[in-house]
């Protein structure tokens, strides 16, 4: 590779930002560019208030034109935040956007150090840095890729369910895979909804069926992701549609089956506190309205073992030797809309779920008071099935508890458990109901509001944590601190139902290792920027919408299932995307052939020629990472705008060494 | 200046949630709020040494408060702490004063003198290593199953225990000396320092592999405080079930009684160990046994740690915990509550007297069970 272009041709302008004092209190500006103006290469320095406002950009445009200036050093904020800003104003000036370098002397020198001698020392270097680095630049070219106008989305929950019929409106065709007999998730579960106390069913059913009648949607129920590759515009997608051994087409839900079927297996959409058949429905509004066999749970199809469901089937759409379909599929964009499971409350022995009956998980309350639960609907205890007379509840269970590793609040327990006091009242007039809190979280629209009308409605908040649960003749005993009488309590419980929070599906961790997406530390699933990225993720045309992300409620996921659809959209609608031009790149005479660059890849990007015996780099996979340059033992692979010429000039310049 | 109870043991972090008292075993029977406690450190309001806060000699370091704060503060430090403090300032009653002396100058808090700790080995051939004698595998027997005639029998049947494994071992004999772990409890630093230096040149010149002892709270001290590199230590009920799983030790006898388990909070709470000493109970031919409702980790402490055996709860309201704990197992129908802690084998059993259950339950140790079935 040519590194032609070295300092002295060029004719650099260097700009020291004061980010209002962000900067300038630790770094004093005037020196760093009083130091810059003497560098070899440099045309001009100056220093401006906020580079990235428009004047500040202005200021580079004219400066530009005025100084002919063959590139830009800005010495500023992190590139993260403002390199595409100072890219942008390059390319209005007429200067290609690669011929721009930055220094970051905020978060990396200013925010973190309160000496300002030192610190005006440490500026000085890294601007120095920088501008040494630019004296090797080269203008590059980027990529128009083209987008398959189809998108795909992992995961059917209210989200998922949400992101598709967007995409789908929008006019493009969408994939919807989901792992599960029937789309629906959490929500499909849930009896009612906080704060508007709206019937869950009646509102997610509705969109269900408009997924199963929407021509542009693919539903594929039932099916797993086995692999992705390839990147924005271009995704290889290979999914297993699992064997329902029921036609779904012809399959119209009558249930003379399920009458015959001798099996009884929990049942997981009622969490286990009902049974169900091998050959099933999940639940009455499923979709699609088919039955799905489960062949592991099935006591056989022969007829000496059983066989029963075929026989009864008059319309004859079972079949014993359907087998798995596995299909690829080629998408542009992708939603990752993967959902939450509740934490598992057995993790906290001294709670005693697990042990005692009448000890709930808030999902198993919400199965139970359904009409379509495993009582239908009628609020009773599991022991002795009768109506409990007085009901604690407990909020943060697995949440906010550094002792089982989720530091995080799950922001839906302190509301779903006033829906559930409430609905507790609704059925039972005369019950004691006690909620242990420790913080009440009500800070949604309409929430405050709703707690205001629970408590009225008499239930007893009572400010303290829960340590231990235990039985005393008979009853539950709920052992825990009243933190505002100052004093610990026992209350007895007939029924005690556990706020558990919400934590990551193991089943997303399939799909991010396929995907390459990073997770944060409370282990959900990571956004490229917090407040401005919110549904992007750090590789592009990849989206994650819902729980998957981190808990959230209804409106939440809705809202950036619709965020993310959009952002789906927006490169579909386009046709076509923009690559940097950062990638690694191959000098095939210098390339021995050792595939050592193939092994360190993290992106699969390079694959080795047979014909030729070389290495070969895929441009729109590779990421310029670097990792290939730096393993490769001929010297043959280097990154694009961070070749070893660039790197050595910034490094010596770093170090305060010379070339030779 | 000196560090503020806030910073030494980081309160900040509390949200009183109080969780902590919820846990508390004596926090309904005396007027010892650790949530409050906690509270006054992170204000810096209140008393900094249990002289000004009688309520904290209440404590009987269970453990609850610390393991179950959801945000990793450790209350039962705090609780230590100022103990520490009103000892430093020479505010502490004559009971600990007692024992602590007695620690100094005999090596055990039972005022015994140190000639006298071998004793309960008259009658047995019990190994003593010579000086200097390189000690692969200690029997590490404890101040209390040393000293108190009761506690006693707890040695001797883990001395019949491993004849018949034919487990070789040897003891320190009089060179022995308390392990600390109470005295750290009652906030004597500067004393457990010195036993845990004394301690570690003991082992080292014996070249001690590996220590079982009697009791859990040895255990505990050698296992979690006394530094790098950690002593290789496990509780005799870890050692009969693995010495039962090997098939190395067998139960030729019968105990044809229904038992239930008590777990002591060092064992327990403090070292997660559960399941041991319920492998060992369901090995011991004709033995039923049955969990109480409170076992595991929701178990009731006795109130015999923390240096509660050598002192009352300031104040007490309703019945003592050990009653509590005989009535459940009377009322389970168990002939004998076990446990395999000395101090809740003492505790309990003065509880059936207290509680009038005499003769309806007995109250005895693992290795006393296990030895019967020999
Ligand atoms: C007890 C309880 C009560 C609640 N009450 C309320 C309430 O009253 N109001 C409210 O607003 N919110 C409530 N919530 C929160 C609400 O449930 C969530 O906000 C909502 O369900 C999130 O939807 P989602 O689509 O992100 O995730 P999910 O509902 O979890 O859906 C994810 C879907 O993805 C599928 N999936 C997962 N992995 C894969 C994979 N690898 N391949 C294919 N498919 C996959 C799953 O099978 C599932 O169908 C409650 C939550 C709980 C636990
Ligand atoms: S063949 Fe299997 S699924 Fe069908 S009825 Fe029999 S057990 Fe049920
Ligand atoms: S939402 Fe409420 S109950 Fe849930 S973790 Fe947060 S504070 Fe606790
Ligand atoms: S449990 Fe921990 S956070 Fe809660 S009140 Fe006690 S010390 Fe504070
Ligand atoms: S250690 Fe046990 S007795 Fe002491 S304060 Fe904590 S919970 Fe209470």
């Amino acid at each position: 590779m040519a590194e032609k272009s070295t300092s002295r041709e060029q004719r650099l302008g260097v700009y020291v930002c004061h980010c209002g004092v962000n900067i300038s209190h630790t770094v004093d500006v005037e020196r760093v560019a009083e130091v810059a103006a003497t560098l070899p290469g440099v045309a001009l320095a100056k220093t401006y208030p906020y580079m990235c406002s428009d004047p500040g950009q202005n200021l580079i445009c004219a400066d530009i034109k005025e100084h002919d200036l063959t590139g830009v050093v800005v010495a500023a904020c992190s590139p993260r935040m403002h390199e595409p800003t100072f890219r942008a104003a390059l390319v209005s000036a007429g200067v290609n956007p690669y011929m721009f370098e930055m220094a970051n002397i905020r978060e990396q020198c200013s925010w973190i150090h309160d000496d300002k001698e030192a610190g005006t020392e440490k500026a000085i270097d890294l601007m120095r840095s920088a501008v040494a680095r630019a004296g090797y630049l080269e203008g590059l070219t980027e990529r128009e890729i083209d987008v398959t106008p189809e998108a795909l989305v992992i995961g059917g929950g209210i989200a998922g369910i949400q992101a598709a019929l967007d995409i789908a409106e929008a006019g493009f065709k969408v994939h919807l895979v989901e792992k599960e007999p029937s789309i629906g998730g959490r929500m499909a579960q849930l009896d009612k909804t906080f704060p508007t106390l709206d019937c869950s069913a009646c509102i997610l059913t509705p969109k269900m069926v408009d997924v199963s009648r929407h021509p542009n949607i693919n539903l594929m129920t039932y099916s797993d992701i086995e692999d992705i590759s390839g990147y924005v515009g271009s995704f290889t997608v290979t999914i297993r549609k699992r064997a329902r051994y029921v036609d779904v087409d012809e399959c119209t839900a009558c249930g003379d089956c399920v009458d015959v079927c001798p099996v009884a297996v929990p049942n997981e959409f009622d969490e286990g506190l009902a049974t169900r058949k091998a050959i099933y429905q999940s639940f009455p509004q499923a979709v699609p309205a088919a039955y799905v066999l489960n062949m592991d749970e099935c006591l056989g199809t022969n007829p000496i073992a059983c066989g029963k469901c075929l026989e009864a089937c008059d319309k004859q759409c079972i079949d014993y030797d359907a087998k798995d379909e596995v299909v690829e599929i080629k998408v542009g964009t992708i939603i990752v809309a993967t959902g939450m499971d509740i934490f598992d409350a057995t993790e906290i022995g001294a709670l005693g779920y697990g042990r005692y009956d009448d000890i709930l998980t808030s999902l198993e309350f919400e199965r139970l008071v359904s009409a379509g639960g495993p009582t239908g609907g009628e609020l009773v205890r599991f022991s002795d099935r009768e109506a409990p007379k007085s009901v604690v509840f407990l909020q943060c269970v697995g949440s906010r508890d550094a002792t089982v590793g989720n530091e995080y609040c799950s922001r839906v327990c302190c509301m779903y458990t006033a829906k559930q006091a409430h609905l507790v009242r609704e059925k039972l007039p005369d019950a004691e109901i006690t909620v242990f809190y420790t913080d009440i979280r009500a800070f949604g629209k309409g929430f405050e509001e709703f707690y205001d009308r629970v408590r009225k409605e008499r239930v007893i908040y009572r400010r303290g944590s829960v340590s231990e649960i235990y039985r005393r003749k008979g009853r539950l005993i709920v052992r825990g601190d009243d933190t505002l009488m100052g004093e610990p309590v026992e209350i007895e419980a007939d029924m005690v139902v556990l706020a558990v929070g919400l934590v990551p599906r193991p089943e997303t961790d399939g799909v991010a290792s396929f995907l390459k997406l990073s997770k944060s530390s409370d282990r959900f699933l990571m956004e490229a920027h917090p407040k401005l990225r919110p549904v992007d993720t750090a590789v592009e045309g990849v989206f994650v919408a819902g729980c998957c992300q981190g808990p959230k409620d209804i409106p939440d996921a809705v809202a950036q299932a619709k965020a993310a659809s959009s952002s789906a959209i927006a490169p579909m609608a386009r046709g076509t995307v923009r690559m940097e031009a950062i990638s690694a790149k191959v000098d095939e005479d210098m390339c021995s052939g050792c595939r050592i660059c193939v092994s360190v890849c993290p992106y699969e990007a390079i694959t080795y020629d047979e014909k030729d015996k070389v290495s070969r780099v895929n441009e729109a996979l590779c990421k310029g990472c670097g990792t290939c340059g730096a393993a490769c033992p001929s010297g043959a692979m280097s990154t694009i705008h961070f070749t070893s010429g660039q790197m050595r000039a910034q490094v010596l310049a770093l170090i305060g060494g010379s070339d030779d | 200046m000196a560090v503020s109870l806030q910073e030494k043991y980081e309160l900040l972090g509390c949200i009183q949630c109080g969780r902590c008292t919820a846990g508390c075993p004596v926090s309904m029977r005396t007027y010892l709020n650790v949530r409050r406690v906690v509270y006054d450190g992170m204000t810096g309001v209140g008393p900094t040494d249990a002289k000004g806060r009688p309520e904290a000699w209440n404590c009987t370091t269970c453990s609850n408060c610390t393991e179950r704060c959801p945000k990793g503060v450790k209350p039962m430090e705090l609780i230590i702490g100022l103990r520490s403090a009103a000892i430093e300032k020479g505010r502490i009653e004559p009971t600990i004063r007692d024992a602590l002396e007695s620690t100094f100058k005999h090596g055990n808090p039972w005022g015994r003198i140190r000639d006298k700790r071998t004793e309960w080995a008259d009658e047995l051939s019990v190994p003593v290593a010579a000086e200097g004698e390189a000690v692969p595998f200690l029997f590490y027997v404890g101040c209390t199953p040393a000293y108190d005639p009761r506690a006693q029998s707890i040695a001797k049947a883990l001395v019949a225990l491993f004849a018949a494994a034919g487990v070789e071992y040897s003891t320190l004999g009089t060179d022995e000396s308390c392990c600390g772990n109470e005295i750290r409890r009652m906030g004597e630093d500067g004393l457990f320092e010195m036993l845990v230096e004394g301690n570690r040149e003991l082992f080292g010149g014996h070249e001690v592999g590996t220590i079982v002892t009697a009791s859990p709270h040895c255990m505990n001290t050698f296992k979690n405080e006394y530094g790098e590199p950690t002593p290789d230590v496990v509780h005799y009920s870890q050692l009969l079930a693995s010495l039962l799983e090997a098939g190395k030790l067998t139960f030729k006898g019968k105990v044809e009684k229904k038992v239930t388990f008590h777990d002591a909070c060092f064992l327990g709470k403090h070292n997660g160990i559960y399941d041991e000493p319920r492998e060992v109970l369901e090995q011991i031919p004709g033995v039923t046994f049955e969990e109480m409702d409170r076992s595991r980790e929701r178990a009731l402490c006795c109130e015999g740690g923390g240096g509660r055996m050598w002192l009352e709860a300031t104040e007490e309201r309703g019945e003592r915990l050990a009653e509590t704990r005989v009535k459940d197992a009377v009322e389970l129908g168990a002939d004998y509550l076990v446990t395999a802690c000395p101090f809740c084998l003492m505790t309990l059993e003065d509880a059936v007297k207290t509680s009038g259950n005499e003769g309806k339950i007995e109250i005895i140790d693992l290795a006393e069970l296990a030895a019967m079935a020999l």
